[in-house]
């Protein structure tokens, strides 16, 4: 079979895509922090927990209801986005004129606690979630035999993203939370409520977030651990998107999972670590971020 | 101060008598802990950076020390000081990529970078994995002294703890100490000043770094066992939660908050995940209504720094 | 008999039940179970080994009537080798406990293995499966009951081997136990004129397993070594069947399979399996007459044979303390390995001078979904291996107790 610098081709692909339906949960994933952290400057530790509600409501929908895949992936977003909601007007309001740094340690602690409190109920094993019937199955694509639920994954959030950035950058709402962002003062003088605003921009967040954990959930097995180490490696992928830049975020989130894929094939050791590696050069080249303005 | 030596006296009277009551193990475990929280408030207390990534100085000096003392046949204060010296390296490594930016930033950078550490030594095969560097001799310190008689150990980790915390102590209230809490006050006006803040602040790092490492170092030959817990983010909040807990910037802070969440684990140990859910509530109540922490609060009581 | 006579009776059965607590530290019994009781091994040992472990107290007490006052307690070690030190060195210096059992998960039980010999206590792992344990970590203070990655490579290793599965590409779990399978059962292929074509590492419970599955599906190996347990192997199992991995012709070993993972797995994605246990409760009326016992203090569920270790090795445990008269830990294991072993979950075996205890193996394929009559009504047995031919031989190990 064809081989690329000694590796069979078929493989390479594979890893690719592989790689490409990881980088659309970072894709996803790092969206919803980019938009957090642009509005309310605040590092949303909790987004990991987040993604884990999404994927546990959806598991829970499914077996204390009977609701089912396709429902859910509405229903479990608004359900955590209001959570996302209840947090921010209680608690991280109050931290708003302190140093940012509280924000992130409350963030920190509350996944502590979401995380700890799942990980009680239903131990660190993960629960089983059926892939949706009209989605099981795949196409063997030659060099690989692709399960149509991941080429959904891939489409589905390719769409979201692309909606997001759309609303955000092209719309009228998203020029007002643009201009919110750079200076609060003058836009709430201008009578739009802008601590609503900020609200809804964390509920929203926290909603892609959930969303993001419904998509997973049939492939990633739903564990109350889920989130917390990839939340990680997502914020690794803002820093080098760059912190507030949507466009950035959903590049990278996609780019880096490509390059992951690459690393499994070529030098699985580094695999875990290639994104990380990645931070530590555009920091030291361009410490922005490659589409950062700050 | 006065206050300072009464408070420092009160510390030294509880660890050498406690051991008579209460399982030495434990406290050593307190001890080393509150080395490496002391280590870490340094950088964010006095410094004002908060720094997410810090067990990977605890971790990276365990291994090394753990390492040495078995594969290598070094002494305890060879292998300790051996353990010390790869966190320092480390701290100048990652702290010549961490200082370029404040705030959040730094951070998200340190966490980053620890968690390129583990996953490192995750992959690296002297590690041992999952499994950790297990059966690491305590050895005979100075060759005279066995370690593995419990109190010759305990003696050790106290002197130990004893003088990183005077070493802390004494740069806190040097003029270094004051001119890197004017940097976390308003690092512009400490510019314009002629100071060169980006140098105060990676001393300050690597500092903190060494410390956290002589902490890491001790304790992997006390428990014989350098495991991959040590580098893991985890640790790293758990570290922030002890500074936050016990008052941050406050000398004996770090000290109560160690040795209220080991405590908290070692009794809330057969509850699982629990301890998790509790710690997290912790950090929310501090971060909401206490941000001053225990010592923080019992210092404004008495109106004099603790 | 006359007054005095019964009186010195008296006197000297309380002498003699005296001198029997008087060697028994704190005049308890303390047996830790200690395991993974919230993540990937949960089922198969969990809270379930601390039910095997007092119903064996129970059960011990009453056919034997003897006096000793025996206690258990159980702790959560998360699969963390610090975690379970720490928990162990608690236990034998302040809690005085005397025996800790079950410890799945390789690194831990080596980290236990450790300590035990160092303060001189009882190890009986019956959890983990590092061959080590009685090889060159062997130690007089440790017995490793249920099974070993020598057994489960040339077990299953061998037998897929003989039936024409000679390409091998390993998914293996990267901590002591997946290593120790995963080279146990290359050396068994080799030996048998297969060949190895590569391995992966994959970090302890993973949750995703597709870039693995993708490498050793363009291997193109005939068969794909499962070294890892739990909840990855379920997870590898499934995410297997997601990528077409048997359709497209290559088979499955899962190289340590529990039942409780076949339940999980459900028969319509397990059947075909080929595994090796050491116990399997419909085997004969005395393992049957057990499970019946065991299921309703495990929620129902039939016990693994982690479960049925932990009972067997609790029994033998105290027979010695009893016979031995001591809680001695050295001491206690040496009678171990003097007295014979004979209960109807293992039927009759030995413990050897290296620590292994040994019993029959049998090979076990998992039935079609239209073959299974009642619930857990899950094996075929394919092959049983004597006991002495079922674990690697004494003198191979590398143990320095073997003489």
């Amino acid at each position: 079979m064809p081989e690329i610098f000694g590796i069979p081709t078929a493989a390479l692909f594979g890893q690719l895509l592989i790689g490409l339906i990881n980088g659309s949960f970072y894709a996803l994933l790092s969206l919803g922090l980019a938009v957090i952290f642009g509005l309310l400057n605040i590092i949303n530790f909790t987004h990991g927990a987040q993604y884990m509600l999404g994927a546990f409501t959806a598991y829970l929908l499914l077996n204390k209801l009977g609701i089912g895949y396709w429902p859910s992936l509405l229903i479990a977003p608004v359900v955590v986005g209001i959570t996302g909601v209840i947090i921010e007007r209680f608690m991280l309001k109050h931290l708003y004129k302190l140093d940012h740094l509280y924000g992130l340690l409350l963030t920190f602690g509350l996944a502590l606690i979401i995380q700890g409190v799942f990980r009680n109920e239903y131990g660190s094993s993960g629960q089983p979630y059926p892939i949706p019937e009209q989605l099981s199955g795949g196409h063997n694509l030659g060099f690989m035999f692709l399960p149509n639920y991941r080429a959904w994954v891939i489409v589905a959030s390719l769409v979201v993203c692309f909606a997001t950035w759309f609303a955000i950058e092209k719309t009228k709402l998203g020029s007002y939370l643009r201009a919110a962002t750079e200076n609060p003062a003058l836009v709430q003088a201008f009578g739009i409520n802008v601590p609503r605003m900020i609200t809804i921009t964390y509920g929203f967040g926290v909603g892609l977030a959930a969303f993001a954990g419904v998509m997973a959930g049939p492939i990633y097995q739903v564990s109350p651990q889920m989130g917390a180490d990839l939340i990680i490696v997502v914020f690794a992928v803002v820093v080098i998107g760059g912190m507030g830049s949507i466009m950035g975020s959903i590049v990278t989130g996609f780019g880096l999972g490509v390059i992951e894929g690459f690393t499994k094939v070529f030098y699985p050791e580094a695999s875990n670590t290639v994104i990380f590696i990645i931070m530590a050069i555009v920091l030291m080249i361009k410490p922005a971020g490659l589409f950062g303005q700050r | 101060m006065k206050h300072h030596r009464i408070a420092f006296l009160v510390m030294v009277a509880v660890f050498v008598l406690a051991p008579l009551a209460m399982y030495p193990v434990f406290l050593m475990k307190v001890m080393c802990f509150a080395l490496f929280a002391c280590a870490f408030n340094l950088l964010i207390g006095y410094g004002g950076l908060l720094s997410f990534g810090h067990a990977m100085f605890l971790g990276t000096a365990g291994y090394a020390s753990a390492h040495s003392a078995k594969l290598w046949g070094f002494a305890p204060e060879f292998a300790i000081l051996f353990g010390t010296a790869a966190a320092a390296l480390l701290g100048i490594a990652t702290g010549l990529i961490a200082i370029r930016r404040q705030g959040i930033y730094f951070a998200m950078i340190t966490l980053a970078l620890a968690q390129m550490i583990f996953f490192f030594y995750l992959q690296a095969k002297f590690t041992g994995g999952e499994d950790g560097i297990q059966a690491v001799p305590r050895g005979r310190l100075f060759g005279l002294v066995d370690l593995s008689n419990i109190w010759a150990m305990y003696a050790t980790v106290f002197a130990v703890f004893v003088g990183g915390f005077l070493i802390i102590y004494r740069v806190i209230h040097s003029p270094f100490g004051q001119v890197l809490q004017a940097i976390r006050e308003n690092e512009a006006r400490a510019t314009s000043l002629g100071y060169d803040t980006a140098r105060y602040k990676l001393l300050a790092y690597v500092l903190s770094a060494t410390l956290a490492g002589l902490a890491g170092a001790t304790k992997a030959i006390v428990f014989q066992l350098a495991s991959l817990t040590d580098v893991h983010w985890s640790m790293s909040g758990e570290v922030v939660l002890m500074t936050l807990l016990g008052g941050l910037g406050t000398v004996f802070g770090p000290v109560v908050g160690a040795l209220a969440v080991v405590s908290m684990e070692n009794y809330l140990a057969q509850l699982g995940a629990w301890v998790t859910v509790v710690q997290g509530v912790i950090f929310v109540i501090c971060v909401l209504a206490f941000r001053r922490g225990i010592i923080g609060e019992l210092a404004r009581l008495i109106k004099k720094p603790l | 008999m006359s007054k005095w006579k019964k009186l010195s009776a008296a006197v000297a059965l309380a002498l003699c039940a005296g001198g029997v607590q008087a060697q028994i530290s704190g005049g308890v019994v303390k047996i830790g179970v200690l395991n993974d009781m919230s993540s990937l091994y949960a089922d198969i040992g969990g809270p379930g080994s601390v039910a095997a472990a007092k119903m064996a107290v129970e059960d011990f007490l009453k056919s034997s009537k003897s006096g000793l006052k025996v206690e258990v307690v159980f702790a959560d070690h998360q699969n963390k080798p610090d975690v379970g030190s720490q928990i162990a060195r608690q236990w034998y210096d302040v809690d005085g406990v005397d025996a800790i059992f079950d410890v799945p998960n390789s690194g831990v039980a080596l980290a236990i293995n450790q300590i035990t010999k160092d303060k001189g206590k009882a190890f009986i792992n019956t959890g983990a499966a590092s061959s080590d344990l009685t090889g060159k970590a062997c130690s007089p203070n440790t017995v490793h009951w249920l099974y070993d990655t020598w057994m489960l490579a040339h077990g299953t290793g061998g037998a897929m081997v003989k039936t024409g599965g000679d390409t091998w590409f390993f998914l293996t779990a990267d901590y002591a136990f997946g290593h120790a399978l995963e080279r146990d059962t290359a050396e068994v292929v080799k030996a048998n004129g297969g060949k190895v074509l590569g391995a992966v590492r994959h970090p302890l419970n993973t949750q995703d397993f597709s870039s693995f599955l993708l490498q050793a599906q363009s291997s193109k190996a005939k068969v794909i070594g499962l070294a890892n347990a739990g909840g990855d192997t379920v997870n590898s199992i499934k995410q297997a069947s997601e990528f077409g991995i048997t359709k497209g012709g290559q088979q499955l070993a899962g190289l340590l399979v529990f039942l409780t993972d076949v339940h999980g797995l459900g028969l319509e994605k397990a059947q075909g399996l080929v595994l090796t246990e050491t116990f399997y409760w419909d085997m004969n009326d005395g393992t049957r007459a057990w499970a019946k016992r065991f299921a309703p203090l495990n929620k129902g569920q039939y016990p693994s044979m982690d479960h049925a270790g932990v009972y067997a090795a609790v029994l033998h445990y105290l027979k010695a303390v009893a016979s031995a008269k001591t809680d001695d830990g050295t001491k206690v294991i040496a009678e171990m390995k003097r007295l014979p072993t004979d209960d109807p979950l293992f039927g009759k075996g030995r413990v050897r001078q290296d620590g292994r205890k040994i019993h029959p193996a049998y090979l076990f394929e998992v039935k079609k979904p239209s073959e299974s009559k009642y619930a857990y009504d899950y094996y075929k047995l394919r092959a049983t291996i004597p006991a002495e031919q079922a674990f690697r031989p004494e003198k191979e190990g590398g143990c320095d107790l073997v003489k």
